[in-house]
């Protein structure tokens, strides 16, 4: 009898569809990132202060 | 050639990935979730209310204003398809969509949705305005609260009253612009608000099978064709000095006033050829060039203005 349990193995396709939907994370992280810097280049330090 | 989108993700009942699911998704169904052709509308909207508005906005706040509109739109698109599953997958438009068609989990589309509407109210709060950030928090809630969960299943008026949550935009983007609200983006709402009803029954007029099998009680369902044509009648004259008050009341120019009055007038006489052709195929065909031309008539207006506010802006900014 075999004791191992039953794991979930992805398939190719999956870990391909996991890779870009990982990619498409970093990109959105990484806009917003630059989004908040720019916005502090154009706004200054009270960049948090709204008139 | 394989029709990826029709084919069944879902896996075996009973079976471990039944149990932990296994994410199915690419990347451009978490992008159909935001439902990208309602975001555009939202986007030229809120962009309209943005640049109309008598206020200077820098370019990167104006962006950033459209962004968190846009994603905070997409957001209220994801909570939308995650609480409509059911519905959708009876319906043939919308069976095929990321989560009816098993590649996008319910949780996903939820997870996706909440983090997505948390992050552009803040954003735009944080970056633009808090007035902006809390007229989009409550245009997700109405959308998602009051239409989606309450009013579509309950109420032939649910397009009418949720048509609440698409009029919102012109309005947030003014509020970007200016920290306030005034009377031209009630118009402006108003426009959006009136529109929304025979845009969305002409529409609905030939899906009448599909809606009455979800057990959604659109107003053709319910209430019958003729009603619904009548309807839309009646809100097309509705339409048509609302969609020229900014002209009469002196926000507009007369460019804009002429556009309304030729739009409304063709809009209405569409919505009269509906009303006298009764049923039938050629009434089929009225109700799609009435649904064509209301997305038209809609984006022409807005179009007007916007060249307006843009013009009238230039020639401000030379004079001064």
């Amino acid at each position: 009898m075999d004791d191992k349990p039953e794991r979930i193995v992805l398939t190719e396709e999956q870990k391909r569809k996991r890779r870009a939907r990982s990619i498409a994370i970093a990109f959105a992280l990484g806009a917003l990132v630059v989004l908040f810097y720019i916005v502090t280049l154009v706004k200054g330090p009270g960049v948090l202060n709204q008139p | 050639m394989t029709d990826i989108s029709a084919v069944d993700h879902r896996p075996p009942p009973g079976s471990l990935a039944a149990i932990h699911p296994v994410s199915e998704a690419s990347v451009g169904d978490y992008l159909a979730l935001m439902k990208p052709r309602v975001m555009s509308l939202v986007v030229f909207t809120a962009l309209v209310g943005l640049l109309v508005a008598p206020a200077h906005v820098h370019p990167v706040i104006g962006f950033t204003a459209l962004l968190c509109i846009a994603v905070g739109a997409g957001a209220a698109g994801a909570l939308n398809m995650w609480f409509d599953a059911d519905v959708d997958a009876v319906m043939a438009r919308t069976a095929r969509r990321p989560i009816p068609s098993g590649r996008v989990t319910p949780g996903e589309a939820l997870g996706f949705g909440l983090t997505l509407a948390t992050g552009s109210v803040v954003v735009l709060g944080l970056l633009v305005d808090w007035l902006a950030a809390v007229l989009l928090a409550f245009t997700i809630f109405f959308y998602i609260v009051i239409y989606t969960m309450w009013l579509k299943r309950a109420t032939p008026q649910n397009i009418v009253i949720g048509g609440a949550a698409g009029a919102f935009p012109p309005v947030i983007g003014w509020a970007a612009a200016t920290g306030s609200i005034g009377i031209e983006p009630i118009l402006l709402f108003l426009l959006v608000f009136f529109w929304t009803p025979p845009h969305f029954w002409a529409l609905s007029l030939n899906r009448t099978e599909d809606y009455a099998r979800a057990r959604i009680p659109m107003l053709p369902v319910v209430a019958g064709a003729k009603e619904t044509r009548r309807q839309i009648l009646l809100y097309s004259l509705s339409l048509l000095p609302i969609g020229a008050a900014p002209w009469f009341m002196g926000y507009a120019d007369a460019i804009y006033g002429a556009t309304s009055l030729l739009g409304g007038g063709l809009m209405v006489a569409l919505a009269w050829r509906l009303w006298v052709e009764g049923s039938g195929a050629r009434a089929a065909q009225s109700a799609n060039r009435l649904f064509g031309f209301s997305i038209l008539y809609l984006f022409v207006l807005f179009a007007v203005l916007l060249i307006e506010g843009l013009v009238g802006g230039l020639i401000g900014h030379v004079t001064a």
